[in-house]
């Protein structure tokens, strides 16, 4: 390899990923002609994750490696563009590819935090952090506090937040692999979490940072394909335009338009929709009457008897729950559903909407006196507050967690100079952002279409797409006819989030190959980012624990087994902890981003930007972020026994790092004022990483 | 390891760099979203212009400041002599 130089590995690489990518292309079509000859949709499930997978492992099995430095930073020679797709890929886990445009779907404006967060902090990542972590070249994030304050336990707290944080992020990826298997073939979720964990050892195992960086590459691709043929046909059978992010404008207007009506009882949909809501109303009183019928009963002292007379009236008695709580957290579910329906649509674009109590004041109350009016603006005013508020903490947490991050801080160590690395977070953020500015033009796309097409077509005609995804999973998709009349109204559908994607190559009318290809997509997204992941952590403790602290004399090839064994171990908890489907995944994600901000940032960027900060600054800083952001989450979050009365201003908890990041600052500053200088030695290795090059230059870099 | 006056001067411009693509970023996301209810009603090619920024307008700006950042600081390395050598 030595033989050659880096732009010819260059112009190796360009042409490799080029031809790969025609292959991919030529394999799509190929299997589009077999379908049209009449192989079955579950065949080209099988093919299209057979192909993907074997495909990795080849990639995974040709940069096997036993050199150290190959393992851990893939031979720092990953030129800026190739690092620049892995990283994208390394960054965009399932939640991005799936979850992201369900969740603008459905929450409009304020769901744009996630997409304004999840880009924007990678200017935090080129401006503060990845050309001086570059510079330092060793090769985990560890390592650089371990060697900037000195001693081991700077390094140990940063091992133990790389892990926490890591980890809850790789077991929602696992999930994710395991869902969109599961999807793909038709075999179960378990088994799906298997095949999937398959899938990730096997571009990792042999070739550490070399094989994971090449498949990721590989999965960018992928990916973004993927990703943009559904959306570019969507947007040109709605528009005529090809380009979806320009031509939605249009759409959204429409969208707007359709929202009004829907909204305005004198108009015919409106009032279609009036009457819906009114069922659902009927619905909720409904339940909410037999909640305090039992409620009524258990006071008595005779619930059992009442959810025992319940039983006997039912269709199936066999599914009715035996207990009084458990009927009453049924029916309370079922109100609650109902409740969901009864409100006006929001408009998608509006920012920071209230609660609509001045609106619902005047229609229960048109005489409303003029207090009366004062005090529901008032009460909308703070709602609309609040909701900005948050939106700001979620925005901060995610890009401040975007650069702290050590799977992807890591992948900014492989480039070969610092000039390369500065340009790898552009080309980074470009490719991420080719998916991040489509997701909100097909939010839109589908709600269009759902509000154009799908309200107002009888009960006997659905649209295909919605019978078949109505028949597959209810949670994704469902349509009740609760005002009778035959015609659908917007308050009868319920959309889940992770529709929106999944289908739209089916309302785009496309055939069944492409719905596959968009699995085999989800699938690359979530692989990539759960490869990252793991390394990181198995890297964490062979490295760092093991290598830099245990046994620092360990020969290359013992350091290496050890590495692949505890990737091994790690891989095996993360998809048995993801196989017990814990609770909420969106809520594990964020927590890790604000986790990673309150931990990471302060000690990181301080030790770049200010020469004071020491040892005992950064043992301050880091714990007191970690356990405020920490304690924030447990005193909130319903999950580890905390309630939302215990807000501060508030803040929801997922943007706990809001205060655990300032904690971590204030702390940072506070123990290194309290303590001596660091010594020449530490002052001269911040020099040394804030200079591209110097003369009579110490050394840090590994390798 | 000495640094000479010249090297001072990189880093206070280094430093002056990050801090104004800092504040591009900080205006483009903080001021932006709270000001969002009222920029929503300035509406361009059919986008609400809030909704646009928070869609579009601020990445494409964060994707330049990033560009803008490694031009300008590889530029710079080659005055200041800082550079490092071809591998």
């Amino acid at each position: 390899m030595s033989t050659t130089t880096q732009s010819q590995f260059f112009q190796q690489l360009k042409k490799y990923y080029t031809f790969y990518t025609g292959g991919f292309i030529a394999f799509v079509i190929v299997l589009a002609i077999l379908e049209q000859m009449g192989l079955p949709p579950r065949w080209i499930g099988y093919i299209f994750l057979a192909a993907t997978i074997s495909l990795y492992a080849g990639i995974g099995i040709m940069s096997r490696t036993a050199d150290v430095s190959e393992y851990y930073v893939a031979g720092r020679r990953v030129p800026a563009l190739f690092n620049g797709m892995a990283t994208g890929a390394d960054w965009m886990s399932a939640a991005s590819f799936i979850g992201m445009a369900g969740t603008l779907y459905l929450a409009g404006f304020d769901g744009l935090a996630f997409v304004m967060g999840w880009t924007g902090g990678y200017v935090l990542v080129a401006l503060f952090l990845a050309p001086y972590l570059r510079k330092f070249g060793q090769f985990t994030i560890p390592d650089f506090l371990g060697t900037r304050y000195g001693g081991n336990l700077p390094r140990t707290i940063g091992v133990i937040a790389a892990i926490i944080c890591s980890f809850t992020y790789v077991v929602a990826q696992i999930y994710g692999v395991g869902i969109i298997t599961a999807r793909l073939t038709g075999l179960e979720f378990h088994i799906g979490v298997f095949v999937g964990l398959a899938g990730i050892l096997v571009c990792s195992f042999l070739g550490g940072m070399r094989a994971v960086t090449w498949t990721q590459v590989a999965q960018y691709i992928i990916l973004i394909i993927a990703y943009m043929i559904p959306v570019v046909w969507l947007s040109v059978a709605h528009t005529g335009n090809p380009v979806p992010q320009v031509a939605y404008g249009q759409v959204l207007q429409q969208v707007t338009q359709l929202e009004n009506e829907f909204n305005n009882a004198d108009t015919a949909k409106g009032a279609a929709e009036a009457s819906a809501r009114a069922a659902f109303k009927a619905q909720q009183n409904s339940f909410e009457a037999r909640i305090a019928a039992l409620d009524e009963a258990v006071a008595a002292g005779n619930g059992d008897a009442f959810v025992e007379a319940q039983r006997v009236e039912t269709d199936s008695p066999a599914d009715f729950p035996a207990t009084p709580d458990a009927l009453k957290a049924q029916w309370k579910k079922s109100a609650d559903g109902a409740k969901a329906k009864t409100g006006p649509v929001s408009a998608h674009a509006q920012a920071f909407s209230g609660k609509g109590a001045e609106k619902k004041l005047l229609n229960d109350n048109p005489d409303a006196t003029a207090a009366e009016i004062a005090a529901a603006q008032a009460e909308d005013q703070e709602a609309s507050n609040i909701k900005r508020r948050n939106f700001i903490a979620l925005v901060l947490c995610l890009m401040v967690g975007t650069a702290s991050l050590p799977h992807i801080l890591m992948r900014y160590y492989t480039t070969p100079s610092v000039r390369e690395a500065r340009k790898s977070v552009f080309w980074s953020l470009l490719f991420i952002f080719l998916l991040y500015f489509t997701a909100p033009a097909l939010a839109v796309l589908v709600k269009f279409t759902v509000y154009n097409d799908v309200v107002g077509s009888s009960f006997a005609s659905l649209p295909a797409w919605v019978a078949n995804w109505q028949a597959v999973d209810a949670t994704l998709m469902k349509i009740v006819d609760i005002n009778l009349d035959g015609i659908v109204q917007l308050a009868e559908i319920t959309i889940g989030g992770d529709l929106i994607v999944l289908a739209t190559p089916e309302i785009a009318g496309l055939p069944y190959v492409i719905s596959g290809m968009v699995a085999a997509g989800g699938l690359a997204a979530a692989l990539s980012t759960a490869d990252g992941l793991l390394l990181t952590i198995a890297n964490a403790l062979s490295h760092d624990v093991y290598y830099k602290m245990i046994d620092p004399k360990a020969s290359t090839i013992r350091r290496l087994t050890i590495s692949r064994s505890l990737l091994l171990v790690v891989a095996i908890f993360a998809a048995y902890t993801a196989s017990l489907k814990p609770g909420d995944i969106l809520f594990l994600v964020g927590a890790a981003f604000s986790l990673a901000a309150s931990a990471f940032f302060p000690a990181l960027v301080l030790g770049v930007f200010w020469k004071r900060a020491n040892y005992l600054g950064a043992v301050v800083g880091m714990l007191a972020g970690l356990g405020v952001c920490m304690y924030y989450m447990v005193i909130t979050y319903p999950f580890f026994g905390g309630v939302s009365a215990n807000e501060w201003f508030a803040i929801k908890p997922i943007a706990a790092g809001v205060f655990g990041m300032p904690i971590g600052f204030i702390g940072v500053i506070i123990g290194s004022l309290l303590s001596r200088a660091p010594s020449l030695e530490i002052q001269q290795m911040v020099d040394h990483v804030r200079y591209p090059s110097l003369v009579n230059d110490i050394k840090t870099q590994a390798a | 390891m000495e640094l000479s006056e010249r090297h001072q001067e990189y880093w206070r411009k280094n430093l002056r760099l990050t801090a104004v693509l800092l504040a591009i970023w900080f205006v483009a996301t903080f001021v932006v979203i709270f000001f969002a209810p009222q920029l929503n009603d300035i509406v361009i090619m059919g986008f609400p212009f809030a909704f646009y920024m928070g869609a579009q307008g601020s990445l494409i700006i964060y994707v330049l400041i990033i560009w803008f950042y490694a031009r300008r600081m590889n530029q710079l390395d080659n005055e200041y002599g800082v550079q490092e050598g071809e591998e």
